[in-house]
């Protein structure tokens, strides 16, 4: 895995992460690919995808509202609020 | 806009379903003017361990949006995860569709009215669900605030998205397919666009072949035809300067009407989309495709159509009553009481006209004004017993202000006067002006004008002035 793979990697996840550790992370991860790149071995030519590991569908509820949790419940757990908001960065 | 060869749009449109609680939980939908974070649960807060589960009425109102939207529905629907950080989401990814959307492959029909070819189809590439993010603002102004202040009650309202095929070639296209996809959603009774940020709008545009740049946060009609003839023409002036367009996301700046950079390195990849896995497939079965066809009203082409041949209307007066499912609800109400010719005229340039004045929607205007109220001010104006200024003058009154025509022309003097009263105005007149008289009797024609305007003044508008002028003719010549 290439450095530039491992910053772009960065910042999607938004961490930030000294060169020393970019190269540890970079080894590790190409082992995990090539790991995971064992998979690609099977045929899956005539195999149709299968998305959840249980054979259940069409899970569904009615439009009927529900109780919500209020204002101070709900800011309960936030490490920065104002005015009923959560405080959050700003972004550009 | 002039030359728009070469010009390509296409729109991803975002609008608000009518249900009654969020997409994936039961917090209600109805948080306008509540206070911030007080429609919210561990769902659409994401909060560790909260489990998202559909509302059937948010899919039944999409799979309705791409049966009208004339898609192929498909059997088997799936939600994905799309990965990003921004504060307006709590999880870090939004719930929406990617494969397996609900339609694939429609298309809409605009009316574009430029001569040769009026009609155009614009194909529609995908109709999705997904849902809403929460609300920022931005304390101080958006430029120079330090930080962002979240409020989740929106997080979770259901939106069906539509994305069109890059068929639209003008800013003014884009403009009139919009309030055709608003009427149609409108008419299906899943959506409601007088409502503030129910439509939001991503459009992209390429010119001359060139890179595709993306226009995000449009958020009205207008809005659309302003962002992209910006845009248009800020892509014209970097190539006459011999620049290059590259391929970028801009975003559109409403107050100042322009469109500038957002510093963005995510591309499509980077949204890392996977199934998501706390919701399970869904099957859509004929059945059930066809129950809701049948649920489908007579949509605006249909209606218009019908209009024509029942009612004799012509087809400009037609397309203007049905564009908006309330006004022509309201025209068949009063068209069914008194002459259907006479009520269009009346609702689609006169009702219409005093609408767009105000900037006022037809939902808006109905607690204000009823068919039966209509139906009442064109009987009298029919029977002679108001002039049609005062016809006008009511509905004017109606929009502002409420109250019923008959109190309105009671209160305001509207009503035609009695041929007694007018000849006793005309009397009046005749005997304070004799200097106009005595012109007119030595053949000053225009003095009779004068004498007219007399009766009108005295009368305060009341008088019928053909009928003034005969009076007076009588009397003098």
């Amino acid at each position: 895995m290439r450095k530039e793979d491992i910053e772009h990697l960065c910042w999607l996840a938004r961490i930030e992460l000294s060169d020393e550790e970019k190269e540890k992370f970079a080894a590790q991860l190409s082992e995990i690919l090539e790991y995971f790149s064992i998979l690609d071995e099977a045929d899956t030519s005539d195999v149709e995808p299968t998305f959840h590991a249980v054979g259940v569908e069409n899970v569904m509820r009615e439009d009927v509202p529900e109780e919500s949790l209020d204002q101070e419940d709900a800011l309960m757990n936030a490490p920065r609020k104002e005015k009923g908001y959560f405080r959050g960065p700003r972004i550009l | 806009m002039g030359d728009e060869k070469g010009v390509k749009i296409g729109l991803e449109c975002h609008a608000q379903l009518l249900t009654k609680s969020k997409l994936f939980c039961g917090c209600s939908s109805d948080y306008r003017n509540a206070k911030p974070n007080t429609h919210v649960c561990p769902v659409c807060l994401g909060l560790p361990g909260a489990l998202p589960v559909i509302n059937m009425q948010a899919l039944r109102y999409a799979i309705k949006v791409a049966i009208a939207l004339q898609c192929e529905i498909q059997h088997k629907t799936l939600f994905y995860r799309k990965n990003y950080f921004y504060p307006d989401l709590p999880r870090g990814f939004q719930i929406s569709q990617y494969d397996y959307p609900i339609g694939l492959n429609g298309k809409v029909s605009i009316e574009v009215g430029d001569g040769e070819c009026g009609e155009r189809i614009i194909r529609i590439k995908r109709v999705h669900l997904e849902e809403d993010p929460g609300k920022l603002i931005y304390p101080g102004t958006i430029s120079t605030s330090k930080y962002v202040l979240v409020d989740y009650n929106r997080s979770g309202i259901p939106l069906v998205e539509i994305v069109t095929e890059p068929d639209l070639r003008t800013p003014r296209e884009a403009r009139i397919f919009l309030a055709k996809i608003r009427s149609i959603l409108e008419y299906l009774g899943v959506f409601n666009g007088d409502l503030e940020g129910a439509m939001r709008v991503d459009a992209n545009i390429s010119l001359g072949g060139g890179e595709r740049v993306e226009i995000k946060n449009i958020s009205s009609l207008k809005g659309v035809e302003r962002a992209l003839s910006y845009e248009i023409t800020r892509q014209r002036n970097m190539m006459r300067r011999g620049m290059k367009i590259t391929q970028e996301t801009r975003f559109y700046d409403e107050e100042r009407g322009v469109t500038v950079a957002m510093r963005t390195k995510e591309f499509e990849q980077d949204y890392r989309y996977f199934p998501e896995p706390d919701l399970v497939e869904i099957r859509i079965d004929d059945s059930l495709i066809a129950s809701l066809k049948a649920e489908i009203p007579e949509m605006p082409d249909e209606k218009m159509r019908r209009f024509i041949s029942q009612y004799s209307l012509g087809s400009e007066h037609a397309r203007a009553l049905t564009e908006d499912i309330h006004i022509a609800d309201f025209y068949e109400a009063v068209a069914s009481e008194i002459d259907p010719q006479m009520s269009a005229t009346w609702i689609a340039d006169v009702l219409k006209g005093e609408l767009n004045y105000r900037d006022m929607s037809m939902r808006e205007a109905m607690k204000r004004i009823s068919p039966n109220d209509m139906v009442r001010i064109l009987r009298y104006l029919k029977a002679g017993e108001i002039a049609e200024r005062a016809a006008v003058e009511v509905i004017r009154e109606m929009l502002d202000h409420g109250g019923s025509p008959d109190e309105i022309i009671k209160r305001r003097g509207l009503a035609r006067m009695s041929m007694e009263e007018l000849k006793i105005a005309v009397s009046e007149v005749i005997h304070e002006n004799n200097a106009a008289v005595a012109d007119l009797k030595s053949g000053r024609k225009e003095a009779l004008n004068f004498l007219v305007g007399q009766v009108m003044k005295k009368t305060g508008g009341r008088a019928d002035p053909k009928e003034a002028r005969k009076l007076l003719e009588e009397r003098l010549l």
